[in-house]
């Protein structure tokens, strides 16, 4: 009895230390920063613009992708390793860990909020987890061609009806997975959608789906109301047959910009931004860059587009006017600028600099510097609004 | 044409120097081990394990030799992720980091 006791003095003793990190807060303005060679998270609150604490120990984060529970609680980490980890933002724990895989480009979390879907690049395929205890529900091998290869899973997203949609990189395939039963996915292909497919997003409605192509310059586009219709290739022969740039990094689609009825997309190997209009799907114009842009971030409310490049050009962001379509700032936030990441009104954007071990923070309304955040190599930025928003 | 050739042949005679110098050293070294993992590593993984690119772990390249790993980081490879990396590497360079790879990338 008397041990009990002690014990209970003890517990009783370290809750009074923790206390104040045990105050009632919401998630709402709170946020992850990849430290990509610690292999942690630092824990971000944008309200003072502060770090709340750092999760060690998830593995290799060298290429990283972050979704968020639907109350905005948890995080779900997935690492280049095939790590995924669900980290609680509030006790600034990990919860939940697996090894998934052996390499992993990313994942998503379904529409009502129960699974999360990794994609994998070996084993190609995806994997289907329960998201309160990420036990495994399901496998679907991404399987292509005579039936004995894999392709690696680029550009998962999440779309209305519990799908998961995802492109075949060495396939050229866009598959269109119904987990409603997530024990026994239904799987819809659409082969032939163009050459090396490396990313893919989905807009902001749930409707379409769009894969970049590496092997030739257009895109492939999915109206999800009517998968029957198959791909419609768009914007081909951006290139206008002049010979493509290199590209020292793949531009990232998730997260690509949406402004109104514009759409703003990379050119691959070529320093444009193309502009989109979703209601036709043609070209709208085109925004000379200063690199291969890598994101391209529409400022909440759509004002202003936000670009950062591939290597060698890596070190400069610049800020296009989306009524002129015209670039009207160069930044320079420090070296090796990786992501960029909005409040979700707006009024601040949160830029990480690799090589300089910082990220910044702007205002964006005077786009002068509001604070700098010490990190360790940061790359991915990512607010808990993302969980209120399909495609993120 | 004599102009080009000139300066060709100079930059021979600087890279014979740098091989016979071995490897790049201090402030370029560290450049070049960080920006394999850093640069290279964003399609091959910062630990080289293989990502959009294939693994460059030693086991992974045992069976290439220095000269063809050199040329695809200066060429690149056609028609596939690969860009060429001659504008920013010697072939001095390249050739060091074909090697290092063979053994093992340095932290
Ligand atoms: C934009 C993506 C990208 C970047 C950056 C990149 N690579 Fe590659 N690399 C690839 C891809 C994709 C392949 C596979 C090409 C193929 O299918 O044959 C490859 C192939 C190679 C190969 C041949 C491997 C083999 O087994 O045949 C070597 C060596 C290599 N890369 C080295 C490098 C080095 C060194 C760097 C940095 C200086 C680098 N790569 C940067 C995408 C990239």
């Amino acid at each position: 009895m008397r041990r009990r006791a002690a014990l209970v003095f003890a517990f009783a003793l370290a809750l009074a230390a923790c206390a104040p990190t045990a105050e009632l807060r919401g998630t709402g303005d709170l946020g992850v920063v990849i430290e990509r060679t610690a292999g942690s998270v630092l824990v971000v609150e944008t309200t003072h613009r502060s770090v709340l604490g750092r999760v060690p120990g998830l593995g290799d984060l060298s290429h990283a992708s972050v979704v968020f529970s639907r109350d905005g609680r948890y995080a779900y980490v997935f690492g280049r390793d095939g790590g995924l980890s669900k980290v609680d933002l509030l006790t600034t724990s990990v919860v939940e860990r697996i090894v998934q895989s052996g390499n992993a480009i990313g994942g998503a979390i379904s529409q009502d909020g129960r699974l999360i879907a990794a994609a994998n690049y070996t084993p190609g395929g995806i994997r289907i987890f329960d998201s309160e205890t990420l036990q495994p529900l399901s496998e679907v091998p991404s399987t292509y061609g005579d039936g004995t290869r894999r392709a690696k899973v680029v550009g998962i997203a999440d779309a209305p009806g519990n799908r998961f949609v995802f492109s075949l990189f060495e396939a050229g395939e866009i598959w269109i997975v119904d987990a409603s039963d997530p024990r026994n996915p239904r799987v819809t292909k659409l082969l032939g959608v163009g050459r090396q497919p490396y990313d893919g997003f989905i807009t902001p409605n749930g409707r379409y789906y769009v894969a970049g192509l590496y092997g030739e310059d257009g895109l492939a586009l999915v109206d999800l109301w009517h998968p029957e219709q198959g791909v419609r290739k768009i914007l081909s022969g951006y290139g206008r047959g002049e010979k493509p740039l290199p590209v020292y990094k793949m531009p990232h689609l998730r997260g690509w910009a949406v402004a109104g009825r514009l759409a703003f997309l990379p050119a691959i190997g070529r320093h444009e931004v193309l502009v989109v209009d979703m209601d036709t799907w043609r070209e709208a114009g085109r925004v000379k860059v200063h690199g291969q842009p890598v994101f391209a971030v529409a400022q909440p409310g759509g004002r202003r587009l936000w670009v950062n490049f591939a290597f060698p050009d890596n070190g400069v962001v610049q800020i296009v006017d989306v009524p002129s379509l015209e670039v009207i700032r160069d930044l320079r936030p420090g070296r090796a600028v990786l992501h960029l990441e909005f409040t979700p009104r707006g009024e601040q954007v949160w830029v990480s600099s690799r090589d300089d071990n910082v990220v910044v923070i702007y205002d964006t309304e005077t786009i002068g510097e509001l604070a700098r955040i010490p990190a360790t190599h940061p790359s991915g930025i990512f607010f808990t609004a993302r969980a209120l928003m399909t495609g993120f | 044409m004599i102009f080009p050739r000139l300066v060709v042949a100079a930059t021979g005679l600087a890279l014979a120097s740098t091989a016979l110098a071995g490897e790049p050293e201090g402030a370029r070294r560290a450049e070049l081990v960080n920006m394999v993992r850093q640069d290279c590593g964003a399609c091959h993984g910062y630990t080289l394990k293989g990502g959009l690119g294939p693994s460059l772990l030693p086991g992974a390249l045992a069976e290439r030799d220095v000269q063809l790993i050199e040329s695809v980081i200066l060429n690149g490879r056609p028609g596939t992720p690969m860009p060429p990396w001659r504008p920013f590497l010697s072939e001095a360079e390249a050739r060091w980091i074909a090697e290092q790879l063979k053994k093992g990338w340095p932290e």
